[in-house]
């Protein structure tokens, strides 16, 4: 097993000059590769807050967040940039498709950053289509798409950079059931196949039926983590 | 930047009628004082005089110069000139029965002052003089003054050349209105020759006025000249014989540039409004695509060479489009209606509005507007160093 993210005592509090809201309280987390874990809570319990620090898109008032042995929270702006680019896939609620690129070119994009050749780019594109299963709609618009479908093409750009873990806020928030039914078996195929670690915040029961670690956090602290990774399949891909 | 049609044609189409209102009210501005040069310089003094040296500081008879038609055809080969006409001015008392005043006299010969001056349409009771005429034209006012019609006969009684006794008496053969209330309250036009046999100054002239092609090479026409003629003459442009019309021009356009303050202001609104906007739109995409791991910088270059393009865009088409217009304007300039027309014709001023078609105004007014959208296109730069990809993914 490989550690993915340790984070140690991370706290964050909004506003604490005018009106504090400690949305994240001296949490421990410790994930491993392959896991497939879900963040659950009521609203305003701190499950956005806590990935949003996990991703590098925020920083924490204190502790450390070790990601592959790397402390996050001691990089530079543009250090932790690069560093997301290059080790965490996001993937949103709302799809964040940049409207005005087709699906291929949203996916294109972040290999693109990452100055990745042309062969090598044609390839993996082509290869995530074919695992999301839209290989005839890589050259429609957001908009051409339906909502499922898109938050596939974001789940094919989250996996694009080849990142150590994905992120996904309520990734099915907006989809109707067989569309969220669809998106969940392909992450779950990912991770099961290619051993994708997949964190995902959510209020949805069928995400949570899927986790194979549950972590329900409560007014910003761990209230309870089932803990138990299961990491059998991995054993048995080995 | 074509990636989204209605975002880029919204932020060309905010600069390209920013540039099309600039380009107009300067054209306007700039055409207004044009036409008041033409009608200033076309009421009396020319664009262009020539005289002995030194008789602009003392206008004398006694400096005078031989007329010559020599000198005449060397100035009309100049490049740029278009006609010149020689003139005798003086002063003299004019009197009437019973009333005296003092008058400007100018000795002309009627063809070539009527081509540089028009004179012959300010004859508004009479006729024109002819070449050798032995009567006189009065203007309006200095008739009134003396009391004098069409027919009756005037005494001018001055200084002559050298020193000798000037007096003649002369039959009024037509009256002239002039804009100008100076013009009309002191002009006497007869011809040249009776002029200089009024002043005992067979064949010389004061100044010979010189007609121009194009205005706008005024200073080098005459420097020309100034150069052909020598030392012993000199060529003086209108601005620098009426510099209190020049002070007027500046004094005007100082008050003009508050004006293009606040449209400048307004255009600078526009842009920045469809700016905001243009950020408001794509603030969420901008805070995915750092969150994904677009460095700002290559995002800041991005939206400044989509700025550059759409910005120029916008100029070039702006500018394109604002020429049929302002030649349209000038071909067919604006009319002035009512009282403000009144009072440009009692002035001897057509009631227009036209535009100035320098090519200047065109680059000038697009290359404002250029910058002053690049500075403004600053703006989604520095939201782009500010970002914060969480905040900016908040819907």
């Amino acid at each position: 097993m490989n550690t993915v993210i340790d984070a140690h005592t991370i706290s964050k509090t909004f506003n604490p000059d005018t009106i504090p809201v400690l949305a994240v309280n001296n949490v421990h987390l410790h994930l491993e590769r392959g896991e497939f874990t879900s963040l659950v809570g009521p609203s305003g319990s701190g499950k956005t807050t806590l990935l949003n620090l996990l991703g590098g898109l925020d920083k924490p008032d204190k502790g450390s967040i070790l990601i592959n042995g790397i402390d996050i929270t001691k990089l530079s702006a543009n250090a932790l940039i690069d560093f997301r680019l290059n080790n965490i896939g996001f993937v949103f609620q709302s799809f964040n498709l940049i409207p005005v690129l087709t699906a291929r070119e949203n996916v294109e994009l972040i290999m693109q950053l990452q100055h990745k050749n042309k062969e090598e780019i044609d390839e993996r594109v082509e290869a995530l289509f074919h695992q999301i299963g839209l290989e005839d709609k890589m050259d429609s618009r957001p908009a051409q798409l339906s909502g499922g479908q898109q938050q596939r093409v974001a789940v094919a750009r989250a996996l694009a950079s080849k990142p150590q873990f994905v992120l996904a806020d309520e990734p099915t928030a907006n989809l109707d059931s067989t569309s969220a039914g669809n998106l969940l078996d392909i992450m779950a195929k990912l991770n099961q196949e290619e051993n994708i670690t997949f964190i995902f915040s959510t209020h949805d029961v069928r995400v949570i039926e899927r986790a194979r670690r549950v972590i329900t956090l409560v007014d910003g602290q761990i209230h309870s983590d089932t803990a138990e990774v299961d990491t059998k399949h991995l054993k048995e891909n080995e | 930047m074509w990636r989204n049609r209605n975002r880029t044609a919204i932020t060309m189409a905010a600069v390209f009628f920013a540039v099309i209102l600039s380009v107009l009210t300067n054209s306007l501005q700039d055409g207004v004082f044009d036409n008041l040069i033409k009608n200033v310089v076309s009421f009396y003094s020319g664009y262009i005089q020539v005289h002995k040296q030194g008789y602009w500081d003392e206008q004398i008879l006694d400096n005078t110069f031989e007329s010559s038609d020599q000198l005449e055809a060397q100035i009309l080969q100049q490049n740029n000139v278009t006609a010149v006409a020689p003139r005798l001015e003086s002063f003299a008392l004019a009197s009437s029965d019973s009333l005296t005043k003092g008058c400007m006299v100018i000795g002309i010969n009627p063809e070539k002052e009527n081509s540089i001056t028009d004179l012959g349409n300010k004859v508004i009771k009479g006729e024109y003089l002819t070449e050798n005429d032995k009567g006189v034209l009065l203007a309006e006012g200095l008739a009134k003054r003396l009391k004098l019609n069409l027919s009756d006969t005037l005494v001018l009684i001055g200084q002559g050349y050298h020193g000798a006794m000037a007096v003649g008496k002369y039959h009024i053969k037509g009256i002239l209105k002039f804009g100008s209330p100076d013009l009309n309250d002191q002009s006497l036009y007869l011809s040249l020759q009776s002029a200089q046999e009024l002043y005992s100054a067979e064949n010389m002239l004061t100044s010979y006025v010189i007609g121009l092609e194009n205005a706008d090479i005024l200073d080098p026409t005459a420097a020309s000249i100034r150069s052909t003629l020598g030392e012993n003459y000199e060529a003086m442009t209108w601005e620098e014989m009426m510099p209190e019309v020049i002070q007027h021009i500046r004094t005007d356009k100082g008050s003009m540039v508050i004006i293009q303050g606040v449209l400048y202001m307004l255009i600078g609104f526009g842009i920045i409004g469809t700016l905001l906007m243009m950020m408001v739109e794509r603030k969420y995409e901008m805070g995915m695509l750092v969150a994904i791991g677009m460095k700002k910088i290559k995002l800041m270059q991005l939206l400044m060479i989509e700025s550059i393009l759409t910005v120029f865009s916008g100029c070039i088409l702006g500018i394109l489009a604002s020429i049929p217009i302002v030649f349209y304007l000038y071909r067919y300039p604006i009319r002035f209606k009512g009282e403000m027309a009144d009072v440009y014709e009692e002035f001897g001023f057509e009631a227009i509005f036209p535009t100035s078609t320098d090519p200047k105004i065109f680059l000038t007014q697009g290359m404002i507007v250029l910058i002053l959208a690049l500075v403004l296109s600053l703006y989604p730069i520095v939201k782009i160093a500010r970002l914060n990809p969480v905040t900016a993914m908040k819907k």
